[in-house]
């Protein structure tokens, strides 16, 4: 690409400096030269404060500009490695989500049956507050169940949970406030923590994790720039990561080609080198079919490189037991269903194995290898079967897997990036799946240009999933402990959820440590560090199952902070109605929202079918801070933490979130104090010092606890010394350590600059690539994830990593990480120099010294398990699973079900549906196969002018403005047979509701040739609600409860509707 | 001495974030078009999608200085000629501005960087900038505050200009599809653009405005995917001496005129101050 005499803020200023102040001005050709006017600027001596964007995941920087006390100014942060000085629509609007006259600052209170909002006194409130959750806890507490074993024995088991509070909220709030929330609702007992992850991309953990050993994207946002083809599907980036999409923007302007594959034509597509339409809810057959191609390819079978990677780097020769079956040979499931509970024994699923150790053909020939019965899997998923169920053209099939082969191999790579079209579906897992095959069959993982990118929609919804606000996950994904597995003691927990052939052999360390972070001197070895204090799921506690139990007057108490589910939810009516089932509701935002208001202003009290005196529910609307009022981190879409700083006090009675929890849990501890019962000892034990009045010199609000502190927890210390740890293999099973969540360890780490401890979430040196020292990503500040396979199994880079790190590395590397066998890595314990160690632009997602060629240890445990070429060191066995002997709940390889609600029968399989999608509507609330009163797909989706259930953009009028109402998107031929001309009101109707929104004809929308059939496909974005400026319908409310077996995220992307004249 | 800076916008890249039109509201503390009636008494709507593409800004303004294009297009049945261009349009400085030629008060200078700037103290509202302008950049403001009844356009960020940041739009461009900079770099910029693009295939790309043939060159130029008219431009702008029967009128009135127009301009703020004041 040429040169660009582009300017950034700084070099412009070099640029310009002295200038304007000169006299005289020669102007452009012929017109008079002006003399100068000084102009004043609203920045000029301003403070700037760095902050971090706090809409999306993409994770922007900004710069705070503080005049006199006020925000007079908030731009991008030119220094920002992601960003570099730009922002989107949203990011640019952040001064006004601030600054606004229509932000509340004062706490409400709406009694029960009241109709209308009271000020109260925000002491007040929290003293209510916390009597509330007393009252609710100590009436619902439940110390034992008795349950069923598998082999039918009543037993008795100890849960200690408080079933009756449901915590919602977390992927807007810094990451402080999730974790010091999650530690007091898990010391009380409480079990239904959730937060918009589960709505998001709760698919992705298990997907990824399954595939590759880690829940996260593999890759960091600036490396897209390196992609030789990018894959965009699942995910309109232009539109909704328009940051993000500036490196593809850059990969295009380097020759790579960009792909988009979507129902629409976006404004992704637009900026697209091939647009590829599908069906909603097909992609795992048009994924399907890119495997067969590729394996079946002459490029990939002649190229070598391909084979290299996938023998070593992949589960491909592993032997799979002889009685497997798949849906071939049994009508579309998996050997092992169970039609009476709807699941699989995946026993036949396993592998081969001699001596703990799996069966191999290196040569892939044997028909048990993976590799094999992956080929005879996907053989079916044809450019034939494409064309007939995806509706797509073979030859723009044919064109899409040309490009994603030619820009693989040695010298290329193809990056993959997808966000909530891939991940709302009752299939979201083994759609994310199918794609994570595709890359490693390919060797794009692991390697600079390559690697799955996982969108992100929230500032910290990776780091709420991290350390974290979800009811099945402790920080650092430790699996909650729960009465369904075996975890009754400490000693039982960690024998059930150890992997002793992998990292995670380390799993007693980062409990024991957790442990101690949480319950302090009180944990100790004799009483299990308290493991017996936590509570235990008994079930399904997400989002949606728990608004089921509400609306049966199961929950009694909610706290919703910084999420919507009024507009949010799904079958958001349903959800709505059920928040009348609860006797108190704690709502923090920034905005009264369609949640904190469902009892006055919701469709259901204006139309007159409920009344505010009947309903009983008792509010709190307390008012939040915003970004600029506090400290804290977020953690981006590729898992970097970023710090922001606090540039001014919140308004009146506004307070940041940590603020409400440490305050909650002080109030809290005092009502409990001196309790003798058994249950309330793990709460009054829970460590709780957050609060440094030094810190708070010079502000409004004294009694603001520090968000740096609770970051030392979650990093981790020695527990009697204080001593924060520089990294997880630090951390010890004895309580010698204390570490709220392992896989930040380092994030808040003793530096060369500072010995006792720097926050390097907050370091801000960026480069024009990987960025190390700008904030800190887990692990260990690993920018991609899988690195080892950035070089050959020799530990060689490959030709492509050799090319990049000569054009933009730094450091004179030869590669990206890779063997160094000269270098010199210190001595080993006995004293002895030790040769040879991974190096290179990024931190080594591999033991540093051990040798490529290091043979696996035929008893080893842990990493010594694995051989050097074993490149995913999570995994039991070090390799990348193509097929998923266990993990996965729906199958071990990925086959194609219809959307539960489809026009169209299944062309693949008999089967029709995932055979284990949860479903929690009833019968008559979801359209049978091919329903003609619901005829055509509904699928909804986001912009780039509004931010998710629009909480944070319809208060603000430059974003109203850009889009004000309710659309539907339709294509000519659909308005043509309806007879709805652009911008009529149309009537959407499923069996949950019905709504208006107004016509937007375009052929950006096609109709799809389905099995003969035309098939419309209607587009609706589901930012709107009832409160704000701009105000329309709930698309949500059309939208049903059915969801993903593995992760309970529900699905989005395609249901079916019918349109008419409204 | 100081250079003379462009802005060079290639619609090619622009995604159609709006980012642009967001960042200049901040910038220029600009309200938005729902501020007409005082939002914080009157939640709701005050104007309706437009149901033109993603378009709901609808054209420049006194309060929109900034403007993003929707055009769709597409003839074949199968849909294989999909374009959705999009293009943020503004003020495009022009060397030959017919609105500082016909400004009798001379409230539009030219500035050190080569832009045109209304400096709205000596505006006194007489629109005749508003209709010299060829591209209906220029309106003048209806808000109730003291810019009420001034002509109101795109400054080039004249403020940041001075003080070594580049306008607000550019900066905020996710993907650089505005670019600002010494305005001769850009055009040797914007050609190579255009050759890579028309290598690309991309026949129908063309620079509107990066020569003089243009009134004189525009300071604001554009790499535009098809033909201007496509995106509302004109293909051949006049200049105001050729176009508008100018104050030349106007001027013969001289200072009677002057001083009964600034009499109305200043009765007009006046007025908007009381009713500010009332409504507080």
């Amino acid at each position: 690409m040429a040169t660009s005499s582009t300017v950034s803020r700084r070099d412009f200023l070099k640029l310009a400096a002295g200038g304007f102040a000169a006299g005289s001005v020669i102007a452009l050709v012929d017109v008079e030269p002006t003399r100068a006017r000084a102009q004043t600027l609203k920045i000029a001596g301003a403070r700037d404060v760095p902050s971090i964007c706090p809409y999306c995941g993409v994770g922007c920087g900004t710069v705070i500009s503080m005049r006199a006390g006020q925000i007079v100014n908030i731009e991008g942060n030119p220094d920002h490695p992601i960003n570099r000085g730009a922002l989107c629509a949203k990011g640019s609007a952040t001064f006004q989500l601030i600054v606004n006259p229509l932000r509340i600052t004062q706490a409400l209170y709406r009694r029960p049956g009241g109709t209308g909002w009271e000020p109260i006194d925000l002491d007040q409130a929290m003293d209510m507050i916390a009597e509330r959750v007393k009252r609710t806890r100590d009436e619902t507490f439940v110390e034992f169940v008795t349950t069923r074993t598998p082999d039918g024995k009543i037993t008795r088991k100890r849960v200690n949970h408080t079933p009756a509070i449901f915590s919602l909220g977390g992927a807007t709030m810094d990451n402080e406030w999730n974790y010091v929330h999650a530690k007091l609702l898990r010391g009380l007992g409480v079990v239904a923590i959730e937060n918009q992850a589960r709505l998001c991309h709760s698919s992705t953990v298990p997907a990824l994790g399954v595939s590759f050993g880690r829940g996260g994207a593999t890759t960091f946002e600036q490396d897209l720039q390196h992609a030789d083809t990018v894959l965009i599907m699942g995910s309109n980036m232009a539109e909704c990561h328009p940051i993000a999409f500036r490196w593809v923007m850059q990969a295009k302007a380097r020759g790579g080609t960009i792909i988009h594959v979507d129902p629409r034509f976006t404004r992704t597509s637009a900026q697209a080198n091939i647009y590829s339409p599908l069906r909603a809810g097909t992609d795992i057959v048009y994924l399907g079919a890119l495997i067969n191609y590729v394996i079946n390819s002459s490029r990939w079978n002649n190229e070598p490189f391909f084979k290299e990677y996938v023998v070593n780097y992949t589960n491909a020769p592993m032997l799979i037991n002889a009685e497997y079956q798949g849906p071939d040979e049994l009508d579309g499931l998996f050997q092992g269903f169970d039609p009476e509970t709807r699941r699989y024994n995946s026993d036949s699923w396993a592998y081969q194995t001699v001596n703990n150790r799996s069966l191999q053909d290196r040569t892939l020939q044997d028909p048990q290898t993976v590799f094999q019965i992956l080929k005879r899997h996907y053989a079916r998923y044809t450019p034939e079967l494409v064309e007939q169920v995806c509706g797509v053209s073979r030859a723009t099939f044919l064109r899409v897997a040309e490009a994603l082969l030619a820009g693989s191999g040695p010298e290329h790579t193809s990056v993959i990036c997808y966000a909530m079209g891939w991940t709302q579906h009752t299939t979201g897992v083994q759609l994310i799946r199918t794609a994570a095959i595709l890359q490693l069959l390919l060797g794009n993982i692991g390697r600079p240009g390559g690697g799955i990118m996982a969108l992100r929609g929230h500032a910290t919804v990776q780091g709420s999933s991290d350390i974290a606000t979800l009811y099945n996950i402790h920080p650092g994904y430790l699996n909650t402990p729960s009465v369904l597995k075996n975890h009754e003691t400490l000693r039982d927990y960690i024998a059930t959820e150890t992997t002793p052939t992998s990292f995670w052999v380390n799993f007693p360390k980062f409990i024991v440590s957790q442990l101690k972070a949480w319950y302090g001197d009180a944990a100790t070895a004799e009483n299990e560090f308290g493991y017996q204090w936590l509570p235990r799921i008994t079930g399904d506690h997400s989002h949606i199952p728990t608004f089921v139990a509400m609306s049966q007057g199961n929950i009694d108490g909610m706290f919703v902070m910084g999420q919507n589910p009024a507009v949010a939810g799904q079958n958001a009516r349903f959800q709505r109605k059920a928040l009348g089932q609860l006797k108190w509701m704690v709502v923090r935002d920034l905005y009264e929202t369609e949640t904190a208001s469902f009892w006055k202003d919701s469709p259901e009290v204006t139309s007159g079918e409920l009344r505010p005196q009947d309903i009983q529910t008792e509010v709190f609307f307390l008012p939040a801070a915003a970004i600029a009022e506090m400290d804290g981190s977020f953690t981006n879409t590729h898992r970097l933490i970023q710090w922001h700083e606090k540039a001014v006090d919140p308004p009146g009675d506004a307070r940041s979130d940590l603020w409400f929890t440490v305050h909650l849990g002080l109030r809290l501890k005092q009502l409990y104090q001196g309790s003798t019962a058994a249950r309330d000892q793990g709460f009054l034990n829970l460590t709780w010092d957050y609060i440094d009045p030094a810190e708070n010199t010079g502000w409004r609000i004294k009694d603001e606890p520090s968000a740096q502190r609770v970051l030392q927890e979650i990093n981790g210390y020695t527990w009697s010394e204080r001593q924060l740890l520089t990294g997880f293999t630090a951390l010890k099973d004895d309580g010698s350590t204390a570490c709220g969540a392992w896989i930040y360890t380092g994030v808040y780490a003793p530096t060369e600059t500072h010995p006792t401890g720097e926050n390097r979430s907050a370091r801000r040196k960026a480069d024009n690539w990987v960025s190390l020292e700008w904030g800190f990503a887990w692990p260990a500040n690993r920018r991609i994830l899988y690195n080892r396979a950035s070089a050959d199994p020799a530990g060689n880079p490959w030709p492509k990593e050799q090319r990049l790190a000569q054009l933009f590395g730094t450091g004179h590397h030869r590669g990206y990480v890779y063997w160094d066998a000269t270098a010199d890595a210190g001595t080993d314990s006995q004293g002895n120099p030790i040769q040879g160690k991974w190096v290179g632009v990024d931190v080594p997602d591999f033991p540093v010294t051990k040798n490529p060629l290091a043979p696996a240890k035929t008893d080893g445990v842990g990493l010594d398990f694995h051989d050097g070429a074993s490149p995913f060191i999570m995994k039991a066995d070090g390799k990348g699973w193509l097929f998923a002997p266990r993990g996965a709940v729906d199958g071990p390889l990925p086959a194609h079900y219809e959307p539960y609600e489809s026009p169209v029968p299944n062309l693949v399989y008999p089967q029709q549906q995932n055979p284990l999608a949860k479903v929690w509507e009833t019968a008559d609330t979801l359209a049978p196969m091919s329903s003609s009163a619901y005829p055509h797909i509904l699928s909804t989706y986001r912009l780039a002018e509004h931010h998710l259930s629009g909480v944070m953009t319809r208060w603000l009028p430059w974003l109203a403005q850009l889009q004000p109402e309710l659309f539907a998107e339709i294509s000519p031929e659909l308005a043509q047979e309806l007879n709805i001309r652009n911008t009529d009101k149309v009537r959407i109707s499923t069996p949950r509701g019905s709504i208006v929104a107004k016509a937007l004809v375009t052929r950006r929308l096609r109709p799809y040739v389905i099995n003969g059939q035309q098939i419309h496909h209607v587009g609706l974005p589901w930012h709107w609600g009832y409160k704000g400026i701009a105000v329309s319908d709930v698309a949500n409310d059309l939208s049903a409860m059915v969801g993903d077996p593995n992760a309970s995220i529900h699905e989005a992307k395609v249901f079916v509707c019918n349109v008419t004249r409204a | 001495m100081t250079e003379t800076m462009g802005m060079f916008t290639d619609t090619s890249l622009c995604i159609g974030c709006k980012a642009c039109e967001v960042a200049c509201h901040q910038w220029n503390s600009l309200p938005a078009n729902l501020a007409e009636q005082p939002y914080a008494n009157n939640p709701g709507l005050t104007y309706p999608m437009t149901g033109n593409s993603y378009d709901n800004t609808g054209a420049l303004s006194a309060e929109n200085w900034r403007h993003v294009r929707f055009i769709e297009q597409s003839e074949l049945p199968d849909r294989s000629d999909l374009r959705w261009l999009m293009m943020s349009d503004g003020c495009k400085h022009c060397a030959n501005a017919s609105c500082e030629q016909v400004c009798p008060t001379g409230a539009i200078v030219r500035t050190e960087f080569g832009s045109t700037y209304i400096q709205e103290q000596v505006c006194t509202g007489c629109r005749d900038c508003v209709a010299a302008c060829p591209f209906g950049v220029i309106h003048i403001s209806e808000t109730a505050d003291h810019r009420q009844g001034t002509a109101r356009k795109c400054t080039f960020c004249y403020d940041r200009l001075q003080h070594g940041l580049q306008p607000a739009c550019a900066q905020t461009c996710p993907t650089s599809a505005i670019r600002f900079g010494p305005i001769n770099e850009l055009r040797t910029y914007a050609h190579q653009r255009l050759a890579e693009l028309q290598h690309a295939g991309e026949l129908r790309a063309i620079l509107y405005g990066a020569d003089e043939s243009i009134l004189g060159g525009l300071h604001s130029f554009y790499l535009l995917l098809d033909s201007p008219a496509t995106y509302g431009l004109p293909d051949n702008p006049k200049a105001a001496a050729q176009t508008v029967i100018p104050s030349s009128l106007f001027s013969i009135g001289g200072a009677i005129v002057m001083g009964l127009a600034s009499l109305l301009a200043f009765r007009r703020r006046r007025m908007a101050q009381n009713a500010a004041l009332a409504e507080s």
